[in-house]
C-alpha cells in the first residue's frame, strides 16, 4: 500500500464510520428561515446534537449570535450557515448587524424523535 | 455639555430636513428613488470618515456593517429603478439632507479619539432616526410604484436595525 492509498482507506474509514455513527442516525436538521429581516420561525425546540441551519434569503448579509457571545454564526446574503446544539437549556440569539433580530432556541435532553 | 449641544442641534436640524420631507405634500416616485438613495449614500460616506479617522474596533465594525448594507440597498435600488425606467430626481429633500450632512462631516472632521467615535455613534443614531421616520410617514406612504414602496419598506427594517445597532454603539462608549 503507498502513502496515498492508505490516506485514502483511512478517510473512508472515517466517512463510513461518520455514516453509520449513532448521532447522525437520530439528529435532525432543524430549518430557521432568515427573510425579510426575521428569523422564522422565531422560537424552535431542539434536541442536544440537533443542528440549527440558518438560511438567509435575503439580500443582506445577517448573523446569528447567541446573546451570551458564545457562538457566532456568519449569514451572508443568500447562503446558509449552521450550528449543532451540545447542551441543553434555552439560548436567545440575535442579528449583530439588525439586533432587531432574535430568536430564540430551546435545547432539551434525550432523543425525542 | 459640549455634545449634548452638539446632539440637541444635529437633532434639530434633521428634525427640520424630516419637515421638509414632511413640507413637500407628496413626492413623486423619482424623486422617492432619489432621497432614499441620497439617504443611503450619506451613511456611507459618514461610515468611511469614521474608518479613517476611529481607532475604536466596536466603531470600525460599526461603520463597515453600514457600508455593507447601504451599499447592497442602493445596489437594489438602482436595479429597480432601471427596471421601472425611473429616473430618480433631485429635489429639495435630498439637497437639505446633502447640505447638513456635509456641515456633519466638517464638524466630526475637526475630532478624533474618544469625542470623535461618541459624536459619530450619537448621530448615526440621529440620522438613522430622521430617515426611519421620513420613511415611516413621507416616503413609504407616498410611493406609487408597488416594487418601490416594497424595497422602502425593507429599507425601513434595516435602518431600524441599524438604528438599535447605533444605539448598542452610544451605550457602549460610555
Amino acid at each position: 500500500m503507498t502513502d496515498g492509498s492508505r490516506h485514502l482507506y483511512r478517510v473512508l474509514l472515517v466517512a463510513i464510520f461518520a455514516l453509520a455513527g449513532p448521532v447522525s442516525a437520530s439528529a435532525e436538521v432543524i430549518q430557521v428561515k432568515v427573510s425579510g429581516f426575521a428569523f422564522n420561525p422565531a422560537q424552535v425546540v431542539a434536541h442536544v446534537g440537533d443542528t440549527i441551519q440558518w438560511v438567509n434569503g435575503d439580500f443582506l448579509a445577517h448573523t446569528a449570535t447567541a446573546r451570551d457571545g458564545k457562538w457566532d454564526v456568519s449569514l451572508p446574503a443568500g447562503k446558509s450557515g449552521a450550528l449543532v446544539v451540545k447542551k441543553a437549556g434555552a439560548i436567545d440569539y440575535y442579528c449583530r448587524y439588525h439586533p432587531n433580530m432574535v430568536g430564540r432556541i430551546d435545547v432539551v435532553r434525550g432523543k425525542a424523535r | 455639555m459640549f455634545f449634548v449641544k452638539k446632539g440637541v442641534l444635529l437633532t434639530a436640524l434633521l428634525v427640520a430636513s424630516a419637515g421638509a420631507v414632511a413640507q413637500n405634500a407628496k413626492p413623486t416616485d423619482p424623486q422617492i428613488a432619489h432621497i432614499a438613495y441620497t439617504a443611503g449614500e450619506i451613511d456611507i460616506k459618514a461610515a468611511e470618515q469614521a474608518l479613517k479617522i476611529s481607532k475604536n474596533k466596536d466603531v470600525h465594525a460599526f461603520a463597515n456593517d453600514m457600508v455593507r448594507d447601504h451599499t447592497a440597498v442602493n445596489q437594489k435600488a438602482l436595479a429597480l429603478v432601471k427596471k421601472l425606467k425611473v429616473t430618480p430626481e433631485n429635489n429639495g429633500t435630498s439637497k437639505a439632507l446633502l447640505k447638513q450632512a456635509d456641515e456633519e462631516h466638517a464638524k466630526l472632521a475637526k475630532l478624533s479619539g474618544a469625542a470623535f467615535d461618541k459624536a459619530y455613534a450619537e448621530n448615526e443614531v440621529a440620522y438613522h432616526k430622521t430617515v426611519n421616520g421620513a420613511l415611516q410617514n413621507t416616503l413609504i406612504p407616498s410611493a406609487t410604484n408597488s416594487e418601490l414602496k416594497d424595497l422602502l419598506s425593507t429599507g425601513l427594517k434595516v435602518f431600524q436595525g441599524h438604528e438599535q445597532h447605533a444605539e448598542n454603539l452610544v451605550e457602549k462608549m460610555k
